[in-house]
């Protein structure tokens, strides 16, 4: 009988270009492989493409360079929990040393991270936590009261201490900006009566949305005297729009920024002051605590005491957690020291 | 054509596209009409990949590997079941990602809000993507609007309709002997016990469309819907029930994801439609309808899943993934006609010329 040649061709050209796909990535694949796993430690930030996690693990390579591990990235492109847990998964297969990582949510990425410290992965969680049951240890950016306290200070010390105030979140369900809203909220009507904060709307962290709520919110409030973003990229939307409106120098904005956002808007005075932690300091003290956890001079017990390379020594607090610092207020004085 | 018109009055309806049946395909032995197939050249190409991960993946090899594979794929094995009827009819549906979403809202908000048992709650919720699936097929099958332009309306109304029910929460803390159910696995293999149900479905979905006169419907509504009208073939009510069956097995998938990541939130399961579609395709579905077989579909959705588990235990990004199934993707739809152009312009014998006359 004979055969379709059609059929026929299709099959062995397929096959062939399979097979030579996959000669290819065979052959590269020596040096692919994760090396000595148990001296890898895997970041993985709530998305990648995303400048401040850029930053961080900026830090936390330098940190891992320095102490002499593997270090790898890897991530989602949405930023959302289900999304982060086949990677997980993966660090779990692997088997690497630590897993690093900024939580989409803190219950949701649960089993997936027990099911990884079963396989020996530690897990230090930075940025944003997860239910504390859930990873060895919790490297804080700052206290929550810090970063509250921070930006209303900031906010009141620019307006003179009374008039009406908003605030411009991020998404509607983000855990760390909402405990921040409640205690903002609680701090301000405690120290400072004469402040009312008005409304708080949601920008999604997406730079248009935030832009548009920004000017809806001016619209909408016309005796607002001060606007407080708790997020990068609501602070700077928010000064964009300032920037080239009538509002610019008469209503103050604070919040929590990058300098090389907000370098341009420090400098043509629409905002005086904004605040932030240092993310490279904060994946770099996330790494060396990863490191120290693998090492097993610590296992995440209140009291443990680490060196963290130039940070010099930080102590395990209640709950598991490692708090930073301060967060560094930036004006135009000292921004120009700061490259994140 | 004359040389190919066959005596049976109702075979010219598989007559009108390129794939139909010929004597040209019955003149060769039943093993190469089995074999030489697409969906034969996508399970090789799934066990060509799987042994290279296999052996040269660091970890592809590991215990844990197959259990998550399996756990991944879930929602895209499920949906990929009707999507493929869907799909040999021609016709398409965007809106199973969002549907998938809404059901898990609603299961989160009867059980964590309402205080629901777990089991009703995803009772009901299957009936609402059954409910959604409705509301497609009546307006595909019955008012005869297009399914893209209807699908992509719903895939934007039901998962709104879902952001709208949650507002701005996630629900979590489902009972725990559900989501651990759905982790279980079967004694000590790697493979988690929600693989049976998956092959009951698959099994009641082949025997559906492979055999039985419903599954003869469906090809030739995609073949050509007026012929399959005039042969008494049901075509509204085909699509209608199709549309039905993909909303009821999103809203499992829904359940399926409610549980596994023990979370109803309204971004979940994002783009998870194209994936479906994609897998659907890549296992040799015709997406201008009449062709495919769901050995193939279920191949294609592995073939995604074993490339994607070995890529990010190579750390590749996630980008590097998509440009790699998108590209075996477009590989798959053009490599079929590209060939029959070659082959319809090269010198052949009375069997390419035949094969030629029944192109023009």
């Amino acid at each position: 009988m004979k055969f379709n040649s059609r059929r026929t061709t299709a099959l062995v050209a397929l096959t062939l270009a399979a097979s030579t796909a996959l000669t290819a990535c065979g052959g590269g694949d020596g040096d692919g492989g994760s090396g000595d796993s148990a001296e890898t430690i895997t970041f993985l930030p709530k998305n990648l493409g995303n400048p401040y996690f850029d930053a961080s693990s900026t830090g936390g390579e330098n940190a891992v360079d320095a102490f002499g591990g593997t270090f790898e990235e890897v991530g989602p492109t949405n930023a959302t929990p289900d999304a982060q847990v086949p990677f997980i998964n993966t660090a779990a297969q692997q088997g690497v040393g630590a897993l690093v990582i900024s939580a989409n949510d803190p219950t949701a990425l649960g089993d997936a991270l027990e099911e990884a410290r079963d396989a020996g992965v530690k897990v230090v969680t930075f940025d944003s936590d997860v239910d504390a049951e859930y990873r060895d240890l919790f490297v804080n950016q700052a206290t929550p009261e810090g970063i509250a306290e921070a930006q209303v200070d900031l906010v009141a010390e620019q307006i003179g201490g009374e008039g009406e105030v908003a605030i411009l979140s991020a998404a509607a369900n983000a855990t760390n900006q909402n405990a921040w809203i409640d205690l903002m909220e609680e701090y301000a009507a405690s120290e400072y009566p004469d402040i009312d904060i008005v409304e708080t709307v949601y920008g999604d962290d997406d730079d248009q949305t935030s832009f548009d709520k920004t000017a809806a919110l001016l619209q909408s409030h016309p005796d607002l005297k001060g606007i407080i973003s708790p997020t990068t990229v609501g602070i700077a939307a928010a000064a964009r729009y300032l920037s080239t409106s009538q509002y610019k120098g008469q209503v103050a904005l604070t919040g929590l920024g990058t300098p090389n956002q907000m370098r341009e808007y420090l400098e043509d005075g629409t905002v005086t002051a904004f605040a932030l932690w240092n993310p490279e300091e904060l994946g770099y003290l996330a790494a060396y605590a990863a490191h120290a956890l693998i090492e097993g001079d610590i296992t995440g017990e209140e009291g443990d005491t680490f060196e963290a390379g130039d940070l010099g020594e930080y102590t395990v607090g209640a709950n598991g957690e490692v708090v930073l610092g301060e967060p560094t207020v930036f004006t135009v004085d000292n921004v120009g020291d700061f490259d994140f | 054509m004359s040389a190919s018109t066959p005596t049976r009055g109702t075979a010219p309806v598989g007559l009108s596209k390129g794939e139909a049946r010929t004597y040209a395909s019955y003149a060769r032995p039943a093993w190469q009409r089995w074999l030489l197939t697409r969906e034969t050249a996508v399970i090789l190409l799934l066990a060509v990949v799987f042994v290279w991960a296999t052996s040269s993946v660091p970890n592809f090899d590991g215990p844990l590997t197959l259990y998550y594979l399996f756990l991944d794929l879930m929602p895209i094995l499920l949906i990929a079941l009707p999507m493929t009827l869907v799909i040999i009819t021609g016709e398409i549906d965007l809106s199973v990602a969002s549907t998938v979403v809404l059901t898990s809202a609603v299961t989160g908000l009867l059980t964590v809000d309402a205080g629901w048992g777990f089991g009703q709650a995803a009772l009901v919720a299957i009936a609402v993507g059954a409910l959604c699936g409705l509301f497609n097929g009546f307006l595909v099958g019955y008012v005869g609007l297009p399914s893209l332009a209807v699908t992509i309306g719903t895939l934007a109304l039901y998962r709104g309709i879902a952001v709208g029910l949650l507002g701005t929460e996630a629900k979590t803390g489902f009972p725990e002997e559900w989501t651990d159910r759905v982790k279980e696995r079967i004694g000590e293999t790697s493979y988690p016990q929600v693989l049976v149900v998956f092959g009951v479905l698959a099994v009641v979905f082949v025997l559906l469309l492979h055999f039985s006169g419903f599954g003869r419907g469906v090809y030739e509504i995609g073949l050509n819907d007026e012929a399959a009208r005039f042969s008494g073939v049901d075509v509204a009510r085909t699509k209608l029930l199709l549309f039905v069956l993909a909303g009821a097995v999103s809203g499992l998938a829904g359940v399926y994801y409610t549980l596994r990541y023990d979370l109803a939130r309204g971004d979940a399961a994002n783009g998870l439609e194209l994936q479906v579609i994609a897998a659907v395709l890549l296992g040799g579905v015709s997406i201008f309808g009449g062709r495919g077989a769901l050995h193939g579909v279920v191949a294609g959705v592995l073939l995604i899943g074993v490339i994607s588990s070995a890529m990010r235990l190579q750390g590749e990004t996630e980008n590097v993934t998509t440009i790699v199934i998108g590209l075996l993707l477009i590989a798959s739809v053009v490599t079929p006609s590209l060939l029959s152009w070659v082959s319809g312009r090269l010198p052949a014998g009375v069997k390419g010329a035949s094969a030629r006359s029944r192109r023009t």
